[in-house]
């Protein structure tokens, strides 16, 4: 495997006195989709959280481009490259689509996604530019919190649950745009809880338990009943 | 004729209200801080604004130039160096904070300029006016609401056109994902107290244009421009001139009524509407 563009070296981190991971590693190789599996409280969410600086991590369990980053403030990461879809979407309800779109630009990096490149892979934002951006439907609303990831032309996208509360068709026109995102050149880390969609999308697939890593390895590797049972942690 | 007069200088005076409130609007709209001190900032401002006019000379509205980006300084420093440590999930420390600002500022200003009333004098301006119809306006009312107007006017554009003003409303919307999207949510909060100091200072010239000031002028400025805040609705910066336009005219109304009568015409209008409307006139803010 080519030199990993983002991995996390025995990660271990939690909220206040309580711990939550407990000495995750994981590669993410570049221009590809790990998928990140686990039941509630598994610690998907945490370990993004940790990744991008918004709970305590140490310098050396963070590495981008080889480089320990697990000391870099938040508001630093977008312009490294390593943005996040945050779960729930978390747009800004005082902004309009394209202002949420514009605002990620601006305090991004300069590349190939614009805003009018994000019109062009969802057009329905582009109708709606001038709408505020919580007015939307759960499904656009997912559109628009993944073009604000993109406008800041990333190296690796953080993809928290971006199915949930979205009906299965709504579901699938978001995930369709993943491809294109791949093929763009960005890594992605996909926290999904529709296991056999996430087997279909990553190239590999990391299974947390307990705040674990209970298996990983290429997708390809693993039946679907042993992903269940790493899954609920049998 | 009586009456349109009083209504004609109460909307006039409502503009220095609206001068008061819109720095106060603004931090608040931005971080969610009630800055106790703002009136106390307001008369620090007319007092460096009465030193750069004795040590240089210029003219009051001139020494804007030097004033209002002192003043902006001010704010972003106060902002980084002190406020900034105290915001967390609870609002109550950096509240506290600006209250002992505020017993610091009197004090400071009270040691070093003695209880004498102040005037920043403003030349013939200051008692010139134009006769409309049969009543008169004051020149120095008439541009200080007109300033009122041009700075809510650019606040605005500032607020709702501006890169600045995205990130101000991205930050007061959700700070951890606008850090997450690269603001430096910690320059976006002092920002936007330098841009509410910058404000500051205009209304502290045209304050002290007016009317006389001591160290102890402070809070009776922050009451009025809280009131006009909450009379036109949080977050709406032309519903706050509005706010200090109601303000204005209910006291020079109950100035009518009696001279004794006009501040407390105020809060009485003040209490009135908190009561009917709790969430002011024009509320845009959830």
């Amino acid at each position: 495997m080519a030199e990993p563009i983002l991995s996390v070296d025995g990660l271990s981190s939690g909220y206040g006195d309580f711990q939550a991971l407990f000495g995750v590693s994981l590669d993410l190789a570049p221009k590809s989709i790990l998928g990140l599996v686990g039941s509630n409280g598994a610690g998907k969410s945490t370990l993004f959280k940790a990744i991008l600086g918004l709970l305590p991590r140490a310098r050396e369990m963070v590495r981008f481009q080889g480089q320990p980053i697990g000391d870099v403030p938040t508001r630093r990461l977008a312009q490294i490259g390593i943005v996040m879809v945050p779960e729930g979407r978390r747009l800004f309800r005082s902004l309009s689509v394209e202002e949420n779109l514009v605002l990620a630009a601006e305090h991004g990096r300069k590349g190939a996604w614009t805003v009018q490149r994000v019109f062009e892979l969802f057009p329905i934002l582009g109708e709606k530019r001038r709408q505020g951006a919580t007015s939307l439907s759960g499904g656009q609303q997912q559109m628009v919190a993944i073009g604000r990831a993109l406008v800041a032309n990333p190296e690796v996208i953080l993809f928290d649950e971006i199915s949930l509360g979205l009906a299965p068709i709504v579901v699938n026109d978001v995930y369709a745009a993943l491809p294109e995102i791949n093929a763009s050149g960005i890594s992605a880390i996909v926290v999904e809880q529709d296991v056999d969609r996430v087997r279909r999308l990553a190239h590999q697939l990391v299974c947390l338990n307990e705040g674990r890593v209970v298996l990983s390895g290429p997708a390809g590797d693993f039946t679907k009943a042993q992903l269940t049972a790493a899954y609920f942690g049998e | 004729m009586v009456l349109v007069d009083a209504v004609v200088q109460g909307v006039l005076l409502g503009g220095l209200y609206a001068l008061f409130a819109a720095g106060l609007s603004l931090v608040f709209g931005v971080m969610r801080l009630v800055n106790i001190a703002h009136g106390d900032f307001i008369v620090l401002g007319a007092y460096i604004a009465l030193m750069v006019v004795s040590l240089t000379g210029l003219h009051p509205f001139l020494s804007l130039v030097l004033v209002v980006p002192l003043m902006g300084l001010i704010g972003y420093a106060l902002q980084r160096l002190v406020l900034e440590r105290t915001m967390g999930a609870d609002v109550l420390p950096p509240l506290l904070v600006t209250f002992g600002c505020a017993v610091i500022i009197q004090n400071a200003l009270l040691a070093l300029f003695s209880t004498d009333a102040q005037r920043l004098s403003a030349g013939p301006i200051e008692t010139a006016s134009l006769p409309v119809g049969s009543i008169s306006l004051g020149v120095l009312p008439l541009i200080t609401f007109g300033v009122a107007v041009a700075l809510i006017a650019g606040l605005e554009v500032v607020f709702f056109r501006s890169r600045a003003g995205r990130a101000f409303r991205a930050t007061s919307d959700d700070a951890e994902t606008a850090e997450a999207m690269g603001v430096d949510t910690r320059h976006v909060f002092a920002l936007a107290m330098a841009l509410s100091f910058a404000v500051i200072a205009v209304a502290a010239v045209l304050l002290a244009a007016r009317s006389n000031f001591d160290p102890f002028a402070g809070p009776a400025r922050l009451l009025y421009g809280f009131e006009a805040v909450i009379i036109g609705g949080l977050g709406n910066l032309w519903g706050t001139l509005a706010g200090g336009i109601v303000l204005g005219v209910a006291q020079t109304l109950g100035a009518q009524v009696s001279p004794s009568f006009q501040i407390l015409a105020g809060h009485l209008v003040f209490f009135l509407i908190l009561a009917l409307r709790p969430r002011g006139l024009f509320p845009r803010m959830d």
